[in-house]
Formats: C-alpha cells, sequence, structure tokens
C-alpha cells in the first residue's frame, strides 16, 4: 500500500452514506466492464469496447453529485459516471449487444449513448464536441430562468488539444456558465503520451489562461477525488462560472480492448499513478470504518449476478430489424428528401 | 414600402424574436452592432438578452445552439459568412444532423449562412455551400430567391424541428427589392414556376434565378419560350415540379453558382435522368461556376460564376440539339 493511502485524506462521518453509495457505483461499473471486455473476447459486442478501468474514483464523483435536472455528457471512460447520473446495467449491455430496445435502437452504439431529453447526452466520437453543447444546454436554462444547474463534461489529455474543447471552455467562461469540465490525464491518448500532447506544465495551469477556476486533483485516490469534483461542483452550482478540473492517473487497459496497451511502461504502470483506484476505495473505506470486508465482497457478488443475469436477459432479446427501420434522419416527416 | 432581401430577413428575425419567446440570435457581432450586413440592426436593442454577441469560435457557436435546441430553445446562428461554417461543420454534420436518428431528440436550429459571390469578395467570402450540407442526412437546405421567399421561408426555418441551413444570397441583400413583404407562401419542399415555357426548362435557386430570368427574357427576343423553375428549397428537392416541367419542354439545363462536382445540378440532373429520361429530347446539361476557388478581381469573378450571358449561349446550344 503506498504512503497516499494511508494518509487520511477527509473525514468521512455523515459522507458515510454518499461515499458507499459512489463504491458500490464504481464496483457495479468495475464488474460490469470486465463482463464487456469477456464478452468482447467471445465476439459478442457489436464494435469496440472502451473500457473506464483505472477512472471509476474520477468518474463517479462527477455523476454522484450531479441532481437530476443538471446535464452530464460523459466521455468513453465513465461508465461509473454514467450510472451514478442515472444510466443503467440494462441500457450500457443493450447498447454493446446492439438490442434493439436499447437507447439507441442499434442506431449508435456502445460509449455513444444518452438520453439528451433527461439532460444525459450522447457523445459523439470528435473530442471536445461536447463541451460547446453542454454550455449551449446551460446557456437555454438560463434564458428560462432557472439557477442551480451544472452542466458536466468528462474529456482526456488528448481531448484538450482540440478546437472545440478551448472554444467551448472559451465561450462557457465568457458568459460565465455553471460548465464543469473534467479532464482525466490518463497519460495517453490512444498509444500517445502526454509529451506529445501539450508542452505546459500541468494541464490546470490553462485555468487561468480561460479565466475559470482550476482544481487539481490525484485520481487514483477516490476521497480526494469526491472531495475535490464535488467542491467544484458546489461552486459551479452556486454561481462561481466554469471550473476546470484536471485528475492525474492511468488508464489501465488499452485504448480499447482491441489495443494491447504495450506502450505503456512498466515504470509506468507501478508507479503512484498506476495504482487501482477501485482498491484504494475500499481500503479508504475500510479504513475509515464505514465498510466491513464482508461488505465489499457481498457487493462484488451482488454486482457479479446483476451483471450476468442482465446480459443473459439481454441477449434473448431481438436485434434490429432492417426491415422495420424507419429509414429517416428527420422528424419533420413531410421534409423528408430520399425515402429510404 | 419597399423592402429589400436583407430588410426581409432583419424583419422575419424581429417576427420570430416577438411570436416566440423561445428564439434567440447567436453570432459574432449580432448585437449591439447589428451584424456584419445589418441582418439584426437594432434587434439586441429591442429584444434585451435575447440577440447575443458570440465569440469567434465557429464550432462553439453551433455546439451552443444545438446544447440550447436540446433544452428547449429555438436558435437563430448568423455565420458571417457561409464560408467560415466550415469552421462549425463538424458541429453542423456530426452533431445537429445525426440527433434525431441517434437519440429520436430532433435539433430545431437554424443557421443562417451569407453566401454566394460579390465583386471583390474573393475566395473565403463568396462560397455557396448548399450541396456540401445537402450530402449529409438530417439537414434541411433553403435556398430562397426572392425577398418574400427570404422573409416566408426564414420564419418557416423556426419553426422546422430540424437543423435548416439557411443559404441567403449576399449579392441579392441589397439588390433585390419588393414593394411588400408576403402575407402567405409555398410550403418549404415546394419548387415555384418562376416563368412559365415550352421549349426548354432551367432549374435554379438563389441569385442564379434572376440571371436565368434575363437569360429567358433575351431568348424570348429570339422567339424561344424558356421555362425556369425556382427550387427554393435543395433539400428536399421538389423533383415532381422538375419532372412535369421537363415534360413540357423535353429540355433541361440545371444552373448553380456553385462548383459542379456532386452539386445540385448534378443531383438534378441524375434525379432527371434516372426518373424521367423518356421525357428528355436532348441530353441534360449543367452550368455552374468554374472548378477553381472563387477568384477576388470583378474581373475574373464575372467569368468564374455563370451570368444570364453565359446561361442563354448554354440554352441556345442546348435548343440545337
Amino acid at each position: 500500500m503506498s504512503e497516499a493511502v494511508k494518509t487520511r485524506s477527509a473525514p468521512v462521518q455523515g459522507e458515510g452514506r454518499e461515499l458507499v453509495r459512489a463504491y458500490r457505483i464504481m464496483l457495479l461499473a468495475r464488474v460490469l466492464e470486465e463482463k464487456l471486455a469477456a464478452l468482447y473476447r467471445a465476439g459478442r459486442i457489436k464494435g469496440g469496447v472502451f473500457l473506464g478501468r483505472g477512472q471509476e474514483a474520477l468518474s463517479v464523483s462527477v455523476g454522484i453529485h450531479l441532481r437530476k435536472g443538471d446535464i452530464f455528457a460523459p466521455l468513453i471512460r465513465d461508465q461509473a459516471g454514467r450510472m451514478a447520473f442515472g444510466d443503467t446495467v440494462l441500457d450500457t449491455l443493450r447498447t454493446y449487444l446492439g438490442s434493439a430496445l436499447g437507447s439507441m435502437r442499434g442506431r449508435d452504439g456502445n460509449i455513444h449513448r444518452g438520453r439528451p431529453r433527461e439532460g444525459y447526452y450522447a457523445m459523439i466520437s470528435h473530442l471536445g464536441a461536447m463541451l460547446p453543447l453542454v454550455a449551449g444546454g446551460l446557456l437555454a436554462r438560463r434564458f428560462r430562468g432557472e439557477s442551480g444547474v451544472v452542466g458536466a463534461t468528462c474529456i482526456g489529455d488528448g481531448g484538450t488539444s482540440t478546437g472545440a474543447f478551448h472554444e467551448g471552455l472559451n465561450a462557457a467562461a465568457v458568459e460565465k456558465l455553471p460548465l464543469v469540465v473534467v479532464v482525466a490525464n490518463n497519460q495517453f491518448a490512444y498509444s500517445t503520451p502526454t509529451s506529445r500532447q501539450y508542452a505546459c506544465a500541468d494541464l490546470v495551469d490553462r485555468a487561468a489562461g480561460y479565466g475559470v477556476a482550476g482544481h487539481k486533483v490525484d485520481g487514483t485516490d477516490f476521497l480526494e477525488c469526491m472531495r475535490v469534483v464535488g467542491g467544484a461542483i458546489a461552486a459551479a452550482r452556486s454561481g462561481n462560472g466554469p471550473q476546470l478540473i484536471v485528475a492525474d492517473l492511468l488508464r489501465l487497459v488499452g485504448h480499447g480492448e482491441h489495443d494491447d496497451a504495450k506502450y505503456v511502461s512498466e515504470e509506468l504502470k507501478t508507479s503512484h499513478l498506476g495504482r487501482d483506484c477501485l482498491v484504494v476505495a475500499g481500503e479508504q473505506l475500510l479504513e475509515a470504518g464505514v465498510v466491513t470486508a464482508e461488505e465489499l465482497k457481498v457487493w462484488r457478488d451482488e454486482a457479479q449476478e446483476e451483471v450476468d443475469d442482465t446480459a443473459a436477459r439481454v441477449m434473448r432479446e431481438p436485434e434490429p430489424d432492417p426491415a422495420d427501420e424507419e429509414w429517416r434522419a428527420i422528424s419533420s416527416e413531410f421534409l423528408e428528401d430520399f425515402r429510404g | 414600402m419597399n423592402v429589400t432581401y436583407l430588410e426581409a430577413i432583419r424583419r422575419a428575425q424581429e417576427k420570430a424574436l416577438a411570436d416566440d419567446p423561445r428564439v434567440f440570435i447567436y453570432g459574432q457581432d449580432v448585437g449591439a452592432f447589428g451584424g456584419a450586413f445589418k441582418a439584426t440592426k437594432g434587434l439586441a436593442e429591442k429584444f434585451p438578452g435575447r440577440v447575443l454577441d458570440a465569440t469567434l469560435s465557429e464550432d462553439a457557436i453551433v455546439g451552443i445552439a444545438i446544447g440550447a435546441a436540446i433544452e428547449g430553445a429555438r436558435p437563430i446562428v448568423e455565420m458571417q459568412f457561409a464560408d467560415f461554417s466550415t469552421c462549425g461543420l463538424n458541429q453542423i454534420v456530426n452533431q445537429a444532423a445525426t440527433l434525431y436518428y441517434r437519440t429520436g431528440v430532433s435539433c430545431p436550429i437554424v443557421v443562417r449562412l451569407p453566401s454566394g459571390g460579390t465583386a471583390g469578395g474573393g475566395p473565403f467570402h463568396s462560397q455557396s455551400m448548399e450541396a456540401l450540407y445537402a450530402h449529409y442526412p438530417g439537414t434541411i437546405v433553403l435556398t430562397p430567391a426572392t425577398v418574400e421567399d427570404a422573409y416566408s421561408m426564414l420564419l418557416a426555418a423556426v419553426e422546422i424541428e430540424d437543423p435548416v441551413l439557411f443559404c441567403e444570397h449576399k449579392f441579392l441583400y441589397n439588390h433585390l427589392k419588393a414593394d411588400a413583404l408576403p402575407t402567405d407562401a409555398l410550403p418549404i419542399g415546394k419548387a415555384r414556376i418562376a416563368r412559365p415555357g415550352r421549349d426548354a426548362t432551367i432549374v435554379t435557386y438563389s441569385a442564379m434565378l434572376h440571371e436565368s430570368l434575363a437569360a429567358a427574357k433575351e431568348l424570348a427576343g429570339d422567339g424561344f419560350e424558356v421555362e425556369v423553375v425556382d427550387l427554393r428549397s435543395v433539400k428536399p428537392l421538389d423533383t415532381d415540379t422538375v419532372l412535369a416541367s421537363v415534360a413540357r419542354t423535353g429540355r433541361l439545363l440545371c444552373v448553380s453558382e456553385a462548383w459542379p462536382w456532386g452539386g445540385v445540378c448534378a443531383e438534378v440532373v441524375a434525379r432527371v435522368t434516372a426518373e424521367g429520361f423518356g421525357l428528355l429530347d436532348a441530353p441534360p446539361q449543367r452550368l455552374n461556376a468554374k472548378d477553381t476557388p472563387i477568384p477576388y478581381h470583378p474581373a475574373l469573378w464575372g467569368t468564374h460564376r455563370p451570368t444570364a450571358t453565359a446561361i442563354a449561349d448554354a440554352t441556345r446550344r442546348l435548343l440545337e440539339i
């Protein structure tokens, strides 16, 4: 165990229930993703699988501090944050396995899922593109006179190099919108190391350039993630404008399950950044005395059962039928041009 | 009253803001300054907080409009020039245009594109982008050619639940005038016979309508009656009206100020050939801008784009086949 884990970083009395809820969502996300990886190897997944192993503590900290009525645009390694915001094991599996009953109905897959009407925006693959979207959603809420609303979106170190990231954060800062941008600096954009991604000392230094608040957090430290992300979201909610959070951590998987990530050195894997945040979280909760070792085991078994049962159910569900598909890209039927 | 095409666009936005509290306008310099072309003149003052100056960020401008639309707003985006919309292309074609199909949530944004050439405009302030946007599924692409259509189609665009690219032509802004704003209009998606004829059909839209009408007038002096069809919208494209005209004339020339490759003319010719081959007495023809960037000097620009003279010449050749 590393020293940082031994250092108690936040009091847990009174927050115990929320920490336990966050931990159980992380655990469920981990177990679900292990299942997705197994299904991928078995050839059961339609398309790719992109996992958030090692990023659950950061991700869950975002989702759990958002409320119903907030806006959330997660990215590809946010299974934990998605479920904290209301996404389910069922819809995740339906989307990955290509069930016609999933929220995307086979029209889009894996991490490209959402329910925009519920504030849960469905990402596109073009990184940075969700920042302006969330900013726009918040602008519309402001027009309607709503206050106390927060919009959050997640991105990686690679995504910070896009024009859309810059444009979106700058525009949100000009409008002083309650936008929280969470950067998981997981050391690699696919295979590209951070040394080939940015030249500043630390990505959080950019906050000053945008005129927004910056927060730095150890992404492997569950309690710190909960504290720092929770604080940033609260600051946005109380009218302090955009918040930029940069978390240092390591992607403990390949870019996708097709990627063996040979380019990640042993040195990095065994460094502080390579700690497994789920293990750290369990240890922190045990140390704080809010859970027992037996509970941690039971919860994992329960998560496994839920995931296995749901996967078995979804695998019996129908696939989308091209003959029944309404091949129309616009909602205004009377303006349809080509007829499928 | 004397209303210009530009004033019609301003008045349509004024009416949309007045009629629907969900409408807001977002774009560079659209606020107190009133827009680079003055299409939003006076609107920020009349509708405080609803006509917002945007950062110089086309991607963010469109992205913000999309997010606002998801939350129930009806944004009208002004691109300062259609040419700059390529900096917002990703949000338009990958976000706005895919949203309904992917999620079932429609995306009612209007992106106004001050389009087309003017003398001295040059390569980056003259482009016609309609074919580019029409290529992508999930878009509506409108190309008004008259003051009446500029007004009524922009008002209709705001009510459409899907992303609308509103290609308004800068050359027409102050050149084109009408006595009054219209009180009724053809529905979106219907083409219009701008001039009836029996010898050949010219299918066109936007500023090229007026060049084509001038060409038809010139040809009338030679005894030819040329029918001119104004498409009004390129997507949806009113193939029925085009085919009905070709059925009357047997000859087709499609005219566009945009580049030839994969353009609106190519699409019209393809549809007429596929669906109306038997109606044709001669091979269908098209006339586009030249396949080069749009030149700056008026002497070059005047030849780069089709003109009434070029259209009349092309029509004569078609009539001789």
